[in-house]
C-alpha cells in the first residue's frame, strides 16, 4: 500500500544524434554544393571556363523559376506535375503569336514582343487555374489533376507545331534579350534574381506568405482562424504555372524558336528535387526559396559536371531520380526522429 | 442572457450525438459541461464554435439566431474555442499563430514590429511564460495549450470555451489560469468550461450541465450538489453498478517492459510490467506517452532502445504480426483509423487477425463455414446486437464497432490485452459490457493493461496503477493508493522534482 517513486532513467541526447540533428536542421545543401565544386576543380578544369560558367547560370535560373514555383505548391500541401507541359504550351504558344502578329503589322516590335509574352504567360494562367481550382474546390488529388493538365498542355503544344519548331519571333527578343548580356552577366540571371527576391519578400514580409505555410502546416487552423484556404490553394498553383510560363518565355527567347519538346519530364522532375533536396517538406508548411535556388544551383551544376565527364544521358536521369528518392528519404527520416516537444 | 440553444439535434452517421439539448450562457458566469467522453459535450461546443450546423433546434447569441456560422465568424462576433486539438501551425512561430488570420498589414504587408509588440504585451498581459519567436512545434504541450489560450483572448471576446484546459498544465499554471478565469468573468465574459475533474468543477463553476449519450441529463447549480450525485448524473448509474468488481489473482509476469524509449522520445526510459490475472492500469494526462507506450510494444512505434519480455521470453523489434503470434493483442483507441474496415462486413472485420490460422484459412484458401462458425459464436457471446455478422461495420454505433473490435482480440489465444482507452466514444450500455469482458479475460487468466484518461476508469478497474507524465513513468500505486488526489499529485510531484534538477 504505498507510492513507489519510479526510478528515472535518463537519456540525454548522444553526440552522434546532436551532430544528425543539425546536419538535418541545416541541410546538407551547402556541404554538397562546395563538395560538387571542388571536385570540378580537381577533375575537370573545363567547368570554370566562362561559357561553361554562363550555361550553368542560365541552367540555374531557369530551374530556380520553375523550382520557386513548385515549391509555393508543395508548401501548401499539392504539388504541381504539370509544370514541363507549362513551359512547352507557353514556348509553343509565344512563338507562334509572335510569328503571327509580325506577319500582320511587321513594324509594332514592342507590341509584337508585349503581346506574345502576355500570351505564353496567359497559358500559365489558365493551366494554374485548372490546377487550382480542380484541386481547392473539387478536393481532387493534386496528382491526378496536374497529371491531367500535363497531358493537355503537352497534347496542346503538339497540336499547334505537329512537332516542328517555331520561328518567327522579332530578332530583337532574342538577341537583345535572350541571349543578351548584361553588365557580363546572362540577362536571365538577373530576372531569376528579381523573381527570388520577390518570392523571398512574399514569403516572409506579406500576409500571403503567411497564409501559404498555414495553409500547407495545418490547414484546419487556418481554416477556423479565418484564413481563405481555397483562395490561397488556387493563388498557389496559378502562381506555379505562371512562373513555370516565364521560365518557358525566357528559355523560349534563348533558343530563338517555339518548342514543343522544352521542359517536358525533366523539368518536372528536377523541379520537385531541387524543392526537396532544399527542405521543402512534402507534407506542406515548410520551405524556403532561398534554399530552394540553392537547389536548382546544385541540380545544374550536377547535370553540367556529368555532362563534362561524358555520362551518358541515360544514366544522368537515374542518377537524378537516384537523388530525388534520397532527398525524400533522408526528409521523412529526419521528420520522424525529430524530438517532442 | 448570452447565448441561448433550444432542442440542439446532430446526428453524425451511426451516432445521434446531441438529441434535443437545451443550453444557455449569461455573462460573467462559468458555465461547466460535464459527461463522459461521447456524451456529446465537444459536439455542443462544436456547434457553438461554428464547426458544425445542428441538425434542428434553435441558436441565439445576444439575441440573434444563429444561421450558417462559419468557425470564422464565429470568432468575428467574440465565441473564441479553445479546443484540446489545438488550432495551431506547428512551423510558425508563437507570434505568428497569435495574429493567424489578423495578422497588422497594410497592403498586404505585414508590420511586424507592431505585431511583435501587441504579442508581447498579450503575452505579459496572461502572465504565461511564452517566447514570441518560438515555433509551436518545439513547444511543450503545456505552452501549447497557452499559445492556444493566448490566441483565443486576443480579438475581442464575449464568450469563452475551454476544454479542458487544464489537462496538460502544471499546478502553478493551473493556479495562474483560475486567476485568469476569474478576471474574464468580473468583465462580462461567458465561459464554457469542459472538464471533469472533480476538484476543478466544484472551484470554477456557477452553472453545470450535464450530457449524457448526446442527451440533456440536467442543468443545476453548482452550489449544493455532491460529487457522488454529479457522477451517477453522467452515468446513469450508481458506481458500484457501472463498475464491475474484479477479483485480482496476480500470477506469473507476462509482459516485462524495461528502459524503453521510443525514437521520437515520447517515452522515455520507462519499465512497467503487467501480470497475469490483474488489470494494470497507465494513468496520464494528454500526450503524456501512455497510448505511444503501449503502442510500442505491439509494434507500432520505433524504439530506440529497452527491452520487451513477453512471458519471460526477450522480444526484440516488436511488429504486429509478431505481437499476435506471441498471444499480445492491441485494441486501439481510434477505431475508424486504426481499427475497422468500415465497408467491410463484421465477419470479415473479426477475423482479419487471425487468417494466419488453419482455422481461418488452410492453404492461404479461406475456410468460409469455419471462420462463420468461429465468428459468431465470439460475436453472440460479446451480445453484438442485432448478431448479424454480415452486416457492414460502417453502419454500428460505436458501442458495437468496440465489440468488433474486442471480437477480433479473441478469435486466437491471447494472453495479454493492451487495451488504448477502450471506451471512449461509446455509451454507457457498451462501456458496463467491455468491463464485464474485461473482468471475463483477468477471471480467465489474461494480463491487461488498460491505458485510458478517464480516471474514473483505471481508479476503479486496475490492481496496480502506474502515472506517467511527459513521458516518463512517474509513479506506481497499489491498494489504497489508488486514488484521484494521488494521480494528480504524482503530476505535480513530477512538476517540482523536475525544475529542482
Amino acid at each position: 500500500m504505498t507510492v513507489r517513486p519510479l526510478a528515472v532513467h535518463a537519456h540525454p541526447p548522444t553526440g552522434a544524434e546532436q551532430l544528425s540533428q543539425r546536419l538535418l536542421s541545416v541541410g546538407l545543401l551547402p556541404i554538397l554544393l562546395v563538395l560538387s565544386v571542388a571536385f570540378m576543380a580537381v577533375f575537370e578544369q573545363k567547368f570554370f571556363g566562362l561559357n561553361n560558367l554562363f550555361n550553368v547560370l542560365r541552367s540555374t535560373s531557369f530551374l530556380a523559376i520553375v523550382a520557386a514555383g513548385q515549391m509555393l505548391v508543395l508548401i501548401v500541401g499539392g504539388f504541381d506535375l504539370s509544370v514541363g507541359a507549362v513551359i512547352a504550351l507557353t514556348s509553343t504558344v509565344m512563338a507562334k503569336s509572335m510569328a503571327a502578329l509580325s506577319a500582320a503589322m511587321p513594324d509594332q516590335t514592342a507590341a509584337i514582343i508585349t503581346l506574345g509574352v502576355l500570351a505564353g504567360l496567359g497559358c500559365g494562367v489558365f493551366i494554374g487555374l485548372i490546377n487550382g481550382l480542380c484541386v481547392a474546390f473539387l478536393r481532387v488529388s493534386p496528382f491526378m489533376v496536374t497529371l491531367g493538365t500535363l497531358s493537355i498542355a503537352t497534347g496542346l503544344a503538339l497540336l499547334l507545331t505537329q512537332g516542328i519548331p517555331v520561328y518567327g519571333m522579332p530578332d530583337v527578343f532574342v538577341k537583345e534579350f535572350g541571349r543578351a548580356l548584361w553588365l557580363g552577366l546572362p540577362t536571365t540571371v538577373y530576372i531569376a534574381l528579381a523573381i527570388i527576391a520577390l518570392v523571398w519578400f512574399m514569403q516572409t514580409r506579406t500576409r500571403l506568405g503567411r497564409y501559404l505555410y498555414a495553409v500547407g502546416g495545418n490547414l484546419q487552423a487556418a481554416i477556423v482562424s479565418g484564413v481563405p484556404a481555397t483562395l490561397n490553394v488556387i493563388l498557389a498553383y496559378v502562381l506555379c504555372s505562371v512562373l513555370a510560363a516565364t521560365a518557358g518565355v525566357l528559355m523560349t527567347a534563348r533558343l530563338g524558336s517555339g518548342q514543343a519538346s522544352m521542359g517536358g519530364d525533366d523539368m518536372m522532375l528536377q523541379s520537385i528535387a531541387a524543392a526537396v533536396i532544399a527542405g521543402v517538406s512534402l507534407r506542406g508548411g515548410i520551405g524556403r526559396v532561398e534554399l530552394v535556388a540553392l537547389g536548382a544551383l546544385f541540380l545544374s551544376i550536377l547535370t553540367n559536371a556529368m555532362n563534362l565527364l561524358r555520362v551518358d544521358s541515360k544514366m544522368q536521369v537515374v542518377v537524378l531520380g537516384f537523388i530525388l528518392v534520397l532527398a525524400v528519404a533522408l526528409e521523412e527520416y529526419a521528420r520522424r526522429r525529430r524530438r517532442h516537444g | 442572457m448570452l447565448l441561448e440553444m433550444r432542442g440542439i439535434s446532430k446526428a453524425f452517421p451511426g451516432v445521434q450525438a446531441l438529441d434535443r439539448v437545451d443550453f444557455d450562457l449569461r455573462a460573467g458566469e462559468v458555465h461547466v459541461l460535464f459527461g463522459e467522453n461521447g456524451a456529446g459535450k465537444s459536439t455542443l461546443i462544436n456547434i457553438i464554435a461554428g464547426t458544425f450546423a445542428p441538425d434542428a433546434g434553435s441558436f441565439e447569441f445576444n439575441g440573434e439566431p444563429m444561421r450558417g456560422l462559419t468557425p470564422h465568424r464565429a470568432r468575428v462576433i467574440g465565441i473564441s474555442p479553445v479546443f484540446q486539438e489545438f488550432s495551431l501551425v506547428a512551423e510558425m512561430t508563437v507570434e505568428e499563430n497569435l495574429f493567424l488570420g489578423r495578422e497588422i498589414a497594410k497592403a498586404g504587408v505585414l508590420n511586424r514590429g507592431a505585431m511583435r509588440e501587441r504579442a508581447a504585451r498579450t503575452i505579459a498581459d496572461l502572465g504565461f511564460a511564452l517566447e514570441p519567436g518560438r515555433k509551436v512545434v518545439e513547444l511543450s504541450r503545456a505552452h501549447q495549450q497557452m499559445t492556444e489560450i493566448a490566441k483565443a483572448l486576443m480579438g475581442n471576446v464575449r464568450v469563452l470555451i475551454l476544454d479542458e484546459p487544464t489537462a496538460s498544465l502544471t499546478e502553478s499554471e493551473t493556479v495562474r489560469l483560475f486567476e485568469l478565469i476569474a478576471q474574464l468573468k468580473a468583465s462580462g465574459i461567458g465561459i464554457i468550461y469542459v472538464s471533469h475533474r472533480m476538484s476543478e468543477i466544484k472551484q470554477l463553476g456557477d452553472r453545470i450541465t450535464v450530457l449524457r449519450d448526446g442527451r440533456l441529463i440536467a442543468t443545476l447549480d453548482a452550489a449544493g450538489v455532491s460529487e457522488n450525485e454529479l457522477v451517477e448524473l453522467m452515468t446513469g448509474r450508481k458506481i458500484d453498478l457501472l463498475f464491475p468488481h474484479v477479483d485480482h489473482r496476480p500470477a506469473e509476469t507476462l509482459l516485462q517492459v524495461e528502459d524503453l524509449t521510443l525514437a521520437d522520445h515520447s517515452v522515455e526510459g520507462v519499465d512497467f510490467h503487467a501480470r497475469a490475472g490483474e488489470i494494470t492500469g497507465i494513468a496520464g494526462l494528454v500526450g503524456c506517452g501512455k497510448s505511444e507506450l503501449i503502442r510500442a510494444v505491439y509494434g507500432l512505434e520505433t524504439i530506440i532502445g529497452g527491452t520487451i519480455r513477453v512471458e519471460g521470453q526477450a522480444y526484440g523489434h516488436p511488429s504486429p504480426a509478431r505481437s499476435l503470434e506471441r498471444g499480445v493483442c492491441y485494441f486501439p483507441s481510434d477505431r475508424v483509423v486504426e481499427g475497422l474496415a468500415l465497408g467491410r462486413p463484421i465477419r470479415e472485420n473479426v477475423s482479419m487477425a487471425a487468417l494466419d490460422l488453419t482455422r481461418f484459412a488452410r492453404l492461404r484458401i479461406m475456410q468460409r463455414g469455419s471462420e462463420r462458425r468461429i465468428v459468431q459464436g465470439i460475436v453472440d457471446q460479446l451480445g453484438l446486437r442485432p448478431p448479424n455478422i454480415e452486416r457492414v461495420v460502417g453502419n454500428l454505433s460505436g458501442g458495437n464497432r468496440q465489440k468488433v473490435m474486442l471480437a477480433r482480440g479473441l478469435t486466437r489465444t491471447t494472453r495479454v490485452f493492451l487495451f488504448d482507452e477502450p471506451t471512449v466514444g461509446i455509451d454507457v450500455g457498451a462501456k458496463v459490457e467491455v468491463y464485464e469482458l474485461m473482468k471475463q479475460l483477468v477471471d480467465s487468466g489474461a494480463a491487461i493493461v488498460l491505458v485510458s484518461s478517464e480516471l474514473p476508469e483505471v481508479l476503479h478497474l486496475a490492481n496496480r496503477l502506474y502515472v506517467m507524465h511527459r513521458g516518463r513513468m512517474v509513479a506506481e500505486l497499489t491498494g489504497a493508493d489508488i486514488a484521484e488526489q494521488r494521480v494528480l499529485a504524482c503530476f505535480f510531484q513530477d512538476e517540482k522534482t523536475g525544475q529542482a534538477a
